[in-house]
């Protein structure tokens, strides 16, 4: 039996880090707690922050599951966290403007070049481009799992459009509403700035022929997105506009957007949109959400594009095995945050250990994503795990094998009273002309007992997470 | 701002005061359903379909215009493009489109009428009466004018939800009028009779107007106190004057703003300088339903000039 690091308690004592949650979690009686949840609910649905679900029948708008109890950080566990994740996201930049220059970490042998070129993400059209500042990725979105009070493991980065923030923003709003007296109790670093940060950002790095006060907009792929709230919340926050293609179009060297006056140029795009959905012209041509000629303006440094076209290559699954590499290559640091040991099926050593421990590792598809198509070996059934084993000889390079993490509990509100359940963590680190981080970010938590997977497409639900000011 | 965004306020209004108007239809249709029926009347309800310009739909989904499916049609009925359900359904698609353009409170409003509505559909139909229904339209659509009138600032997003509203306004007043045209056609006979001034006084509460109307004329209810009521007197809230000068005071502030004239001002400045001109006894010498079909036209020309001057992202 495995045992879980429990963030509130050493064996019978309460960390510290949650000491005063404890008066607050024993004195609360049942109804008071319920009445509480449905108050939470109600506010969630009303302002409207629900992931919208079209084509599955039912109501198209649901809640993700909000848990009321926090998740708790000190101010040291924090600045530790902070460093690993700013040292990350410094690396990863890094290597994207190297293998779309020069490519030195490739000529000196520290990873694979097919890796890198033959990376389905690799955009061969922005080759040799240097995006303004040198910036590709602009929000990091870093996975974090922890198994120990001090063992952190990085599960996989996010360079181009990480989603969520808008959780962690209201999540914090609904908390602060509905247990004022928390916040009077303990000092926690507050996380709403982040829209005026990420809007900074974003006007930081505003193109080279744009010489005046930037404007910038979010680009959507439109209202039927799942994630269109948190695209309008966004907007809304940090006064801006939210486009879609449809109301951009290019004019000579630049980007415009529709208006009731007439047009007006557009300097700095936060698009929520894949690449391939970008231009027509340069890569789906079946798209409808994109804007024709939208790159030749870029590569012409009319209009910044964030994250920058091409920016995926840097979070493959099989580019993660070498982000320690990047960060002793380009800044000659040893890693602050550790990776999880990674066996890539496609090596026939490694598929070979993979296949005779399935029943100890979590198998994932490279390309997957949502706790999709994974296999979660001690929670598998035979039967389970024969078929992936069956998968995986098909077509090894599909996929990926780690150990099971030992991923860490936190108290969590259930049917029964309060229980520990896993739970993961995502910060959002912004990186323009600065490299910033709230204090903060969105914990999710697998409401399921026993569950390891914390997706919200899984049965996964969200926490507030706190920093506490030291 | 964006034509897109303008164009959703502008479509939010509009559903919103044909939700309002859906209802005021069921409620005219159901005092008028109370009357003994007279031989030579077309069937009431018919009448309602058409000035709803829906008969088309219903006859094709129900067949006979029975009350209880008159009460489905122009309330839950998602065939009906006009059913409450509909409209509401459709403004908070808009609103939702253009969330950062609204307050929370807007949003609120909207959002919480459409899940009630849900909710309401939910219930067996014999717990739901025509009254229930057509008070929670009023009380609900009015939430959401009245959040807007507090909360909205006063930019040009604001004046695209009023072009919208006073426009459908204008239409819809128009189309409710009209369906004493539809009542009674065939009987000219019928008219100054105590049955006509009946259904008259029935069209000025469904417009929440007979004690308006008292105030303002006293006396007995005749046919051209309540054209002019309905159609002149800028007293009166819903009255083609009163809404015209919305759309045109509207207007007026966008070109201020913009610092452009557009066609669509000088569309709706038009209109409005003829309504001042005209007296009653033009309008019943034109006759009323000749007229009012000029004036449906002359609305849905506005909206389409205003359309090409603002709305549709082709603006220079």
């Amino acid at each position: 039996m495995t045992s879980y690091f429990n963030e509130m308690y050493q064996g019978s004592a309460v960390r510290a880090p949650y000491a005063r949650l404890q008066d607050w979690m024993t004195s609360m009686p049942a109804e008071l707690r319920q009445m509480k949840q449905a108050e939470a609910e109600a506010l969630f649905r009303r302002i409207g922050i629900t992931f919208a679900v079209y084509g599955e029948g039912g109501d198209p708008d649901r809640l993700i599951p909000f848990d009321m109890f926090p998740r708790v950080f000190s101010g040291a566990e924090w600045a530790k966290l902070e460093r690993g994740i700013k040292q990350r996201a410094r690396a990863l930049n890094a290597f994207l403007v190297d293998v779309y220059g020069r490519g030195e970490i490739v000529r000196a042998g520290r990873i694979p070049g097919r890796l890198v070129y033959l990376n389905e993400a690799y955009e061969k059209s922005v080759v040799g481009f240097v995006p303004p500042k040198g910036v590709y990725s602009h929000i990091v979105g870093i996975d974090l799992v922890r198994t120990g009070p001090d063992e952190f493991f990085v599960l996989e980065d996010n360079c181009r459009t990480p989603s969520g923030v808008s959780y962690m923003l209201e999540n914090r709003e609904i908390m602060m509403r509905m247990f004022p007296d928390l916040f009077r109790e303990n000092r926690i670093e507050p996380v709403d700035s982040y829209p005026e940060i990420l809007r900074r950002t974003l006007a930081s790095v505003a193109p080279a022929k744009c010489d005046r006060d930037p404007t910038v907009v979010i680009l959507t792929p439109g209202h039927f997105n799942s994630a269109y709230y948190e695209h309008s919340f966004l907007a809304d926050l940090m006064g801006v506009e939210l486009v879609e293609g449809q109301d951009l179009f290019v004019e000579g060297e630049f980007v415009f957007m529709r208006t009731t006056e007439g047009p007006r140029r557009v300097d700095v795009i936060y698009r929520r949109l894949d690449d391939a959905y970008i231009d027509p012209l340069c890569f789906r041509p079946d798209s409808m959400l994109g804007i024709p000629g939208l790159m030749d303006v870029y590569r012409s440094g009319g209009v910044s594009i964030c994250s920058a076209p091409g920016a995926g290559v840097a979070d493959d699954k099989a580019v993660y095995t070498y982000v320690p590499e990047m960060i002793r290559f380009y800044l000659g640091e040893e890693p602050i945050l550790k990776n999880v040991p990674t066996w890539q099926c496609g090596k026939a050593d490694d598929c070979k250990y993979v296949l005779s421990n399935l029943k100890d590792l979590v198998v994932k598809e490279v390309h997957g994503s949502g706790g999709y198509g994974m296999l979660v070996g001690p929670k598998a059934s035979a039967e389970q795990v024969e078929q992936f084993r069956a998968r995986i000889t098909a077509n090894p390079h599909n996929y990926i094998a780690q150990p099971t993490l030992a991923l860490s509990t936190t108290p969590t509100f259930v049917a029964e009273g309060i229980a520990p359940r896993h739970v993961d963590l995502r910060p959002y680190c912004l990186v323009g002309e600065r490299i910033e981080l709230v204090p903060g970010g969105l914990t999710r938590v697998a409401l399921t007992e026993g569950s390891l997977v914390v997706n919200s497409s899984q049965g996964g639900g969200v926490k507030d997470t706190w920093v506490l000011a030291e | 701002m964006l034509s897109r965004t303008a164009d959703n306020l502008f479509w939010l209004a509009r559903y919103l005061e044909r939700a309002e108007t859906s209802a005021r239809l069921l409620e005219v249709g159901a005092r008028i359903a109370l009357m003994p029926s007279a031989a030579g009347y077309r069937n009431e309800w018919e009448s309602l379909l058409h000035a709803s310009g829906t008969a088309d739909g219903f006859a094709r989904k129900y067949g006979d215009a029975v009350q209880r499916n008159l009460e489905s049609w122009f309330f839950f009925d998602a065939d009906n493009p006009s059913s409450v359900m509909s409209c509401i359904t459709a403004a908070r698609e808009n609103g939702r489109i253009v969330r950062t353009a609204l307050t929370t409170q807007v949003w609120d409003a909207l959002n919480t009428a459409f899940q009630d509505l849900r909710q309401l559909e939910r219930r067996p139909r014999s717990e739901l009466d025509l009254s229930l229904l057509t008070d929670w339209t009023m009380r609900n659509t009015a939430l959401v004018r009245g959040s807007i009138d507090a909360t909205l600032l006063r930019n040009d997003g604001w004046d695209f939800l009023n072009l919208g509203y006073y426009l459908e306004r204008a239409d819809n007043t128009a189309r409710l009028m009209d369906v004493k045209y539809y009542v009674l056609l065939p009987k000219i006979e019928f008219v100054g009779s105590g049955l006509d001034n009946y259904q008259w006084t029935t069209l000025l509460r469904a417009m929440s107007s007979h004690r308006a109307f008292h105030w303002a004329y006293g006396g007995e209810v005749t046919a051209p106190k309540i054209a002019h009521f309905l159609i002149l007197n800028p007293q009166c809230p819903r009255s083609l004057i009163t809404s015209v000068e919305g759309m045109t005071n509207h207007l007026d502030r966008l070109a201020r703003g913009y610092q452009r004239k557009t066609r669509a001002q000088e569309k709706a400045r038009g209109i409005q300088a003829e309504l001042a001109e005209l007296r009653v006894e033009d309008i019943f010498e034109e006759g009323l339903h000749e007229f009012l079909s000029r004036f449906i036209g002359d609305m849905a020309q506005a909206g389409s000039v205003i359309r090409d001057c603002y709305l549709n992202g082709d603006v220079r």
